[in-house]
């Protein structure tokens, strides 16, 4: 079976490539990208004034199943990734029971198999019940596809585990996705540290909670030669820290998040628990950051940390609501209007950090219009402007501090190994 | 001019509706020295009063003030762990709301349960302190007490010593008092000081000496031991040694300033025995103020009419 996707602006930074193309796919593989390819045999798709992308890869998503399927599972989760554009999702091992071992790995596959419309690939847990006690069976989690390790809600807060996990880790080549924060230094926080923590009379959370761990983890790093890789980014510290740490040649990389970029903590003036997150929503100054760390790549890939949760969780007292943002179903929209039409960032500079930025710190043979890799397509219309309806979300999790926005520049078709999964916003295979 | 729906704090108020609020406490007040305590103002019309925290003196307060007013008064009790098991803070909102109240005055120890309850109900809310937020009619009762003693509010030189991270009291009277041009300095512990706080037009101090110099009014805060068990400060004994006020630490101030404290009071802890029980402070008379005001801000937001108090 052939697709041709027509006339459209092909974007893909790990070929080069920025100009106005034709992309053919013949079984689920990327077979030619050229000027007007002619196949009368092929579905043909007008992508004329549309983006036509490598298929944008989240490395950061909380598909809850097993075990919290009332928040999310995959079903739906994987749905919300393909409305939102992404063909791609590495879900985190934060279930119930964790992805510690390869059973519930390939349990999650399976389940993927079956009921999911993207790609999933499983993180593993760094210690053994996400418990920062004893290290997990890395060798067999990889064996069992999960193409990296964290412990992500409940960092890793012994260094001297870290650092066996490192050096372990350092076998395989696994990279170690670290979520960054000294729990000491966060206890019963509920906002950024601040001059609006002040006002708001919520305790906060010093940038300090973060850097302390993303320093630690930079030396170990350095000190093992690990791959370490720092989780959503929120402070401006934190990114000089790795910064300084890439130019020296320490092999860290990084992801931010769309919230993390966009809204600072004045926003949680409300006390509209949508609003609430881990790492909190931070300063100005710390959003300037994140930014000029995008702009002279220090940030190598933006990933939602999608956390969808349960109505109740979030409709309650700020001090008992859950952390965390649904993130799939707005991420590209978002960062098209605010970051690439008023040109903070360039398109090219986009597509890299949904792509090849990830695919390259995971390892993946993903992220790549190359003749031969996986048919994995995200199309994005420039010009379509809606309106973010969480009502109307495939994800469960209806937690947006976005709800209401209206925003321009949409995902309007994904396709996933040569398959049109999701077309207009509406999922078509399922 | 009328006062919004809900008066959730004093951040964003104006200084015409503070002023509205403490002038017609003063007639109020009159009402409470009265043999006859009532006026049949808010006759009809009902209140409840949510505390999640303990309070005696806030919340007999409010009873009191809405039945010299005439209002029907209802305390509900709620026990802290009933918020985490059982019933969600949305339905009992919903529960206290058709049985017809009219107004909701609440207590939380979390901050901003206020606002959220007063964009999930049609009653009127009244923010009686929540977490580490504001406590506006502690404030207002505050500002009364002040303007009463010194006959203005205007341009004072105003000392709030003690806990300044942890106290919605504190918060409340900065931004009050800040739309009267006072000069507002805190003073306490640097670890009990909250980030960027100059930013609220403030002093910051760590020296009580220096603080107090050329003061009117000491706002004395509460000290909550389990700060010290926290790691905030090492011992009760070093925190009174440097922030105790007392008619010796006093000697700098304006020679007849006035010292307020919210209560309940640590004796011998943040306030000497000795100033408390001394006519410098008047910490009695803060409580029959905070009866007035509530008064005040129960007539003019539950539609009670001039006529009425008039007599």
């Amino acid at each position: 079976m052939k697709l041709l996707i027509k006339g459209g602006r092909v974007i893909d930074p790990a070929n080069e490539i920025n100009d106005v193309l034709d992309v053919l796919i013949e079984d689920g593989r990327i077979k030619t990208v050229d000027r007007n390819i002619k196949a009368a045999d092929a579905e043909t798709i007008d992508a004329t004034g549309k983006l036509v992308c490598p298929g944008f890869i989240d490395m950061h998503v909380h598909l809850r199943e097993p075990g919290f399927e009332y928040k999310e599972d995959i079903a739906s989760g994987t749905r919300a990734a393909a409305a939102g554009g992404f063909t791609t999702v590495c879900c985190m091992p934060n279930t119930d029971p964790v992805i510690d071992n390869a059973a519930v790995a390939s349990f999650v596959r399976e389940r993927a198999r079956k009921s999911g419309v993207v790609n999933v690939l499983p993180i593993g847990t760094i210690s053994k019940g996400q418990e920062g006690k004893e290290l997990s069976e890395m060798a067999e989690l990889m064996e069992a596809g999960c193409v990296g390790v964290s412990d992500d809600g409940r960092p890793v807060l012994d260094s001297g585990l870290m650092r066996y996990a490192m050096q372990y880790a350092t076998m395989f080549d696994l990279p170690l996705l670290s979520h960054c924060e000294e729990t000491s230094l966060s206890a019963d926080g509920q906002m950024h540290e601040g001059y609006y923590s002040t006002i708001y009379g919520l305790k906060g959370i010093p940038a300090a909670a973060e850097e302390v761990m993303v320093a630690r983890d930079i030396i170990l790093a350095e000190a093992t030669g690990a791959r370490v890789h720092i989780c959503h980014v929120s402070t401006a510290g934190s990114i000089e820290l790795i910064r300084t740490a890439q130019d020296r040649g320490v092999q860290v990389t990084c992801e931010v998040t769309p919230h993390h970029l966009l809204l600072t903590d004045e926003v949680v003036g409300g006390y509209d628990a949508d609003t609430k997150v881990s790492p909190p929503l931070r300063s100005l100054n710390d959003v300037i950051a994140l930014r000029d760390g995008i702009l002279d790549g220090v940030v190598d890939c933006i990933a939602t940390d999608h956390a969808p949760h349960h109505r109740e969780s979030k409709d309650c007292e700020f001090n008992l609501a859950a952390n965390g943002i649904s993130g799939l179903e707005t991420a590209v929209a978002l960062i098209m209007d605010q970051l690439v039409i008023p040109g903070i960032i360039d398109e090219e500079t986009m597509v890299r950090l949904f792509t090849i930025g990830p695919a390259d710190i995971l390892g993946l043979t993903k992220g790549t219009l190359e003749a031969g890799a996986d048919a994995d397509v995200t199309i994005i219309d420039p010009q379509l402007s809606q309106t973010v309806d969480p009502e109307k979300f495939y994800s469960k999790g209806k937690n947006t501090p976005f709800k209401g926005m209206s925003l321009r520049g949409w995902p309007c078709m994904t396709i996933v190994q040569g398959k049109v999964v999701c077309r207009d916003g509406i999922i078509v295979n399922g | 001019m009328e006062l919004k729906k809900d008066l959730l704090g004093l951040r964003g108020m104006s200084r015409e509706e503070m002023e509205l609020i403490l002038n017609t406490a003063v007639p109020m007040k009159d009402i409470i020295n009265r043999d006859i305590k009532k006026v049949p103002t808010l006759r009809g019309k009902a209140l409840v009063t949510v505390f999640y925290e303990n309070s005696t003196r806030t919340r007999t307060s409010f009873e009191i003030a809405g039945k010299y007013l005439s209002a029907d008064t209802v305390n509900l009790a709620v026990s802290t762990s009933s918020v985490q098991k059982g019933e969600s803070l949305r339905d009992t909102i919903k529960t206290i709301e058709v049985m017809g109240f009219d107004l909701m005055v609440m207590r939380h120890g979390i901050s901003g349960t206020p606002h959220y309850v007063a964009r999930n109900t049609k009653m009127r809310v009244i923010n009686a302190g929540d977490g580490a937020n504001e406590h506006p009619t502690q404030a207002l009762l505050d500002m009364f007490s002040i303007k009463e003693k010194k006959g203005t509010l205007e341009n004072l030189k105003v000392a709030i010593v003690g806990d300044i991270l942890h106290s919605r009291v504190a918060r409340s009277n900065i931004y009050g008092l800040s739309q009267f041009g006072c000069e507002i300095r805190v003073v306490g512990p640097a670890t009990l000081m909250p980030p960027e706080v100059e930013k609220l037009g403030v002093k910051r101090y760590h020296s009580l000496d220096l603080a107090l110099k050329d003061v009117d009014v000491v706002n004395v805060l509460r000290i909550q031991r389990e700060r010290q068990s926290a790691g905030l400060f090492p011992s009760l004994d070093e925190y009174s040694n440097l922030y105790m006020l007392s008619p010796e630490r006093l000697q700098n101030a304006k020679e007849d300033v006035l010292v307020l404290h919210p209560g309940p009071m640590n004796r011998g802890v943040e306030i000497s025995s000795s100033l408390a029980d001394s006519n410098t402070a008047v910490i009695n008379e803060q409580v029959t103020n905070g009866v007035a005001v509530r008064m005040a801000l129960l007539y003019l937001m539950m539609g009670g009419t001039k006529d009425e108090i008039a007599n």
